[in-house]
């Protein structure tokens, strides 16, 4: 059975090896990460929402629907801990 | 009613000290669109000026303050606020999280989605500010 484990987690090793070097290189300036949408992005931004800071424009306005999901996670953390834990669990 | 420590010097300086952290907390939020900041961060000061409070002064005289009840009510509200201000205009025919629907008269555009950015970092900032408090009152508080 150890066997098989290891012989199924090499080969999504190879696998994962093997598509890798398909990817485009990240570092590259003209690569499709940076070409499709980003400039956009960064040119747009302080017209398109008057702010300032691209930061806050792409998490909050751009990317707000991924920022609403991180907030519910976070809630839901919260939630979590309430409904595991007894008051005062850490303590002693 | 002294807290755990009964002492002086650590009760004053926490008198003294979390008014200027809250008010920085707030400015951290509010000035998210200018500077490095926002909701998140924002809500973390303002939760870590709570556990200064309930950790210095007593957990007795934090939770008539602030109880965890309310805490757990802020993180709530807060999610609504960024929930509504996603569905408002998604009722009123734009798309969703679309700021630029949102139906605030006076002003319209691109000053309309700074706004809305405004809004959705308070209500980031109040979830994060609840969840934490409650987190730190179900780890670390008394069993009462």
């Amino acid at each position: 059975m150890k066997v098989l484990l290891w012989l199924i987690l090499g080969l999504f090793f190879a696998l994962l090896v093997y598509a890798e070097s398909d990817l485009p290189n990240p570092a590259d300036p003209a690569g499709p990460t940076r070409i499709h949408i980003t400039p956009e992005y960064i040119e747009g931004a302080a017209e398109d929402t008057h702010t300032p800071n691209l930061v806050t424009a792409v998490l909050a306005d751009y990317r707000s629907y991924d920022t609403l999901g991180e907030t519910v996670v976070i809630l839901t953390a919260g939630l979590a801990v309430i409904l595991i834990l007894p008051r005062g669990a850490g303590r002693g | 009613m002294r807290g755990q420590f009964e002492n002086t010097i650590v009760s004053g300086v926490t008198r003294l000290g979390v008014p200027f952290i809250q008010i920085f907390a707030l400015y951290v939020i509010i000035h998210g669109h200018y500077a490095p900041g926002g909701g998140f961060q924002g809500g973390v000061i303002l939760a870590a000026s709570m556990m200064l409070l309930r950790l210095s002064l007593g957990e007795e005289e934090e939770h008539r303050r602030f109880s965890p009840t309310a805490a757990l009510v802020l993180a709530c509200i807060g999610s609504l606020v960024y929930g509504v201000a996603g569905l408002v205009p998604l009722l009123l025919g734009g798309e969703f999280l679309n700021y630029a629907r949102l139906p605030i008269p006076g002003i319209d555009g691109p000053q309309l989605r700074f706004l809305g950015i405004l809004i959705v970092e308070i209500g980031v900032g109040m979830v994060v500010w609840g969840t934490l408090v409650t987190l730190f009152d179900y780890l670390a508080g008394s069993e009462s």
